[in-house]
């Protein structure tokens, strides 16, 4: 983390961009926890009861899997939205495998998270290989996953044996253990996107996959393995599910869990077309809609106008996160951690320097 | 658009245009898909049952091409499945039966249309929201408000003059039988955004789409055009809406998954993704193979759920075509400057 002294004033202006953003993000969930149980409080309930508390994690350990692999993706510039679909067929093929028997847990285990891994595979080659639009490619194999559930699987399937059960009601204190899961999954993330090169990579592709490329990074590896793992955490989510229902549910896809994920990410300050962002923020996010849904909850809010306010809150967050990034080359510094920055202002963006120093960044490392 | 005029002024010999991936290719798989429909059922092409399907296709049709017109601009409006069960619901809950409110309840419709469209469209240029969260937005907003307002299910119903569009037609027709109303309105639209994309707003709007720096350094107003296209497309979703309400009445789950189904029709044209590229006879075709092939579909008695599958293979399939086709630039990933670029131009459009 630490950054060469070489260029103070870029690396500076770079460091306050990042942490500015995740900062602000904190900031607004700060705000939204102090406001809601303010609002709360004024109506005669209170936000943090035991039940409420673990009501909130609870519902930001399901939203967070899905968020941290939605997040590695779209610092990729490419996008996911099959990751609802991938939950659905993964508490199925969990449901099914272990079949009532606490023996076949691990196997039921390894299997989902197989199964999505290749079904990342698939999305990451289409997008990479054949090229297709990232928006369409996962469209289109949550579609056939889709039409498969459709087919196949009318109600409940298979059982989880109340072993794996567990893993969905446990809880340490007002702490259920599949949120500290995620959190420590949102923690290894974090490191992986700051500490090895594929982290540092994907970021690269993201800011613009065709520098990356001259830069001597295989611009197709980290959006493979950024699709790979956001099927994972998927499968995550699909195996939290499972355990919570106690069977597969093929129908969950219904619940918009992408466009959820989707809007955690952003409002995390992770920007939608690559590049800019982290996981810190997007667990932010989590939080700010799961903080969203449980005072809703309280309130006993219209289930139709929460999907209102949903909506409204993610147009303006973005809105806003638009506005305060006016010139969109101003916060565009790729690299503000590691390795030498970018040599003095090249004016010519094909001047023949960058290659070489991006190279032996990524050499050396 | 750099391409464009040159391939208009001198169309290619058949056979390479046929492996294009444009309006040649959609219209082989259309004849093909036909061509099995006619194997399986021959009757299908003995006029009422053309017409049927020409009834059931047009709303489609005319999502597809409100669709392209925003996906040339660059954009996606992922709202107008949504528009389509909302109007459907304020048409039932408004008219309730009523014959006489037929003509107020649909103009009124069609301004709902206008301010949703404006609404998408002024948050994506002026606030800089990625269409794809704009509309998203926009989706959960009418998904829940219209549920709120009629308490979770439709409540009312269609008056008769409501569904002659979506239901009628011209009868008696020697060999046609019945032609339908749906039918002529989605040829009727088809052609006016041919003219349409022919006009100067057309060629802004395609310019736009392929590079809406350039467009605006030569005298483009991107953020108008990019409004229109927002405002055209919600205008004929109000329109498939009226269709789709009287052909098919009032439920809770219309217009459900129409968003996909229009884009997965406009990439079936060989529309490219990111915009700029693509004809509005392409998007109209792409919806009637869409529409021909789930008809296919029924005759073979495979079960409907498996519509969505294919639904995702064809679409995968038809970018990846068109992506094979060797463009420079991927599709849907706007060429953008260098990042390098020093900071030095305020009042740029986004991107």
């Amino acid at each position: 983390m630490s950054a060469p002294p070489a260029s103070p004033p870029a690396t500076v202006r770079a460091l306050w961009a990042r942490t500015g953003t995740t900062g602000l993000v904190y900031l607004a969930l700060g705000l939204l926890l102090v406001l809601s149980t303010l609002y709360v409080a004024s109506r005669g309930e209170n936000l943090f009861t035991t039940a409420n508390t673990v009501d909130l994690f609870t519902r930001s350990s399901l939203l967070g899997f899905l968020a941290i692999g939605q997040t590695l993706v779209i610092l990729c510039r490419s996008l996911d939205l099959s990751v609802g679909y991938v939950a659905a067929l993964s508490t199925v093929v969990a449901a099914t495998v272990m079949a009532g028997d606490p023996a076949r847990v691990p196997l039921g285990i390894a299997a989902t998270l197989g199964l999505a891994a290749l079904i990342g595979l698939a999305n990451g080659t289409v997008v990479t290989w054949l090229r297709v639009n990232p928006f369409i490619a996962t469209l289109g194999t949550g579609l056939i996953i889709k039409g498969y559930l459709d087919t196949n699987f009318q109600g409940p399937a298979g059982a989880i044996p109340s072993a794996f059960q567990a893993f969905g009601y446990t809880r340490i204190g007002v702490f259920p253990v599949s949120t500290l899961v995620m959190l420590v999954l949102a923690g290894a993330a974090v490191v992986f996107l700051h500490r090895t090169r594929t982290g540092y990579h994907m970021y690269a592709v993201g800011g613009d996959a065709e520098v990356a490329r001259l830069s001597g990074v295989r611009d197709r590896v980290p959006v493979i393995t950024a699709h790979v793992l956001c099927s994972m955490t998927a499968g995550m989510a699909g195996l939290l599910l499972a355990s919570r229902f106690g069977t597969g549910s093929a129908l969950v896809y219904n619940n918009g869990y992408e466009l959820e994920a989707i809007a955690a990410v952003v409002l995390g300050g992770t920007y939608l077309l690559g590049g800019r962002g982290g996981v810190a923020g997007t667990i932010a996010g989590v939080f700010i809609l799961a903080t969203l849904d449980t005072v809703f909850n309280v309130l006993a809010v219209d289930p139709f106008v929460k999907d209102v306010l949903r909506g409204v809150i993610v147009i303006t967050a973005v809105a806003i996160y638009a506005r305060g990034r006016p010139s969109r080359s101003a916060v565009r510094v790729r690299f503000p951690s590691g390795g030498p920055p970018p040599p003095a202002p090249p004016s010519d963006p094909g001047a023949a320097p960058a290659p070489v120093t991006s190279g032996t960044e990524g050499g050396g490392r | 658009m750099t391409e464009t005029p040159a391939r208009r002024s001198a169309p290619p010999a058949l056979p390479s245009a046929l492996g294009r991936g444009g309006t040649a290719t959609v219209l082989l798989i259309l004849v093909l898909i036909f061509v099995v429909i006619a194997t399986q059922n021959p009757s299908f092409f003995q006029g009422p049952p053309l017409m049927a399907f020409a009834k059931k296709a047009a709303p489609l049709v005319i999502l597809a091409v409100g669709q392209y017109l925003v996906i040339v601009s660059g954009e996606f409006d992922l709202s107008v499945g949504s528009l389509v069960g909302a109007q459907v619901v304020i048409a039932a809950r408004l008219i309730d039966g009523e014959e006489g409110m037929t003509l107020p309840v649909i103009v009124l419709m069609l301004a709902f249309g206008v301010l949703v469209g404006l609404v998408n469209g002024l948050v994506t240029t002026f606030l800089g929201v990625p269409s794809i969260i704009t509309t998203l937005g926009m989706m959960l907003v009418l998904f829940g408000a219209v549920r709120f307002w009629t308490g979770g299910a439709p409540t009312g119903s269609l008056s008769e003059a409501f569904r002659v569009p979506g239901r009628g037609g011209i009868e008696d027709l020697p060999f046609l039988g019945q032609l339908p109303w749906a039918a002529l309105i989605a040829l009727a639209l088809t052609v006016g955004a041919v003219f349409l994309m022919r006009s100067p707003f057309g060629r802004s709007l395609m310019a736009t789409g392929d590079n809406d720096v350039a467009a605006a350094f030569s005298g483009v107003r991107v953020r108008r055009v990019r409004i229109l296209a927002f405002v055209g497309s919600a205008l004929m979703a109000t329109v498939a809406a009226i269709l789709i309400g009287g052909y098919a009445g009032v439920t809770a789950q219309v217009g459900q998954g129409l968003e996909f189904t229009a884009i997965t029709a406009v990439v079936l044209g060989g529309v490219v993704l990111g915009g700029g590229r693509g004809t509005v006879v392409a998007a109209a075709l792409g919806a009637l193979t869409v529409e021909a092939l789930f008809t296919l579909f029924n005759q073979l008695y495979l079960p409907s759920t498996i519509q969505p599958s294919v639904q995702g293979l064809i679409i995968i399939a038809a970018v990846a075509y068109a992506a094979r086709r060797g463009d420079l630039r991927p599709p849907g990933r706007p060429r953008r400057r260098p990042d390098h670029e020093p900071e030095r131009e305020p009042g740029t459009p986004r991107r």
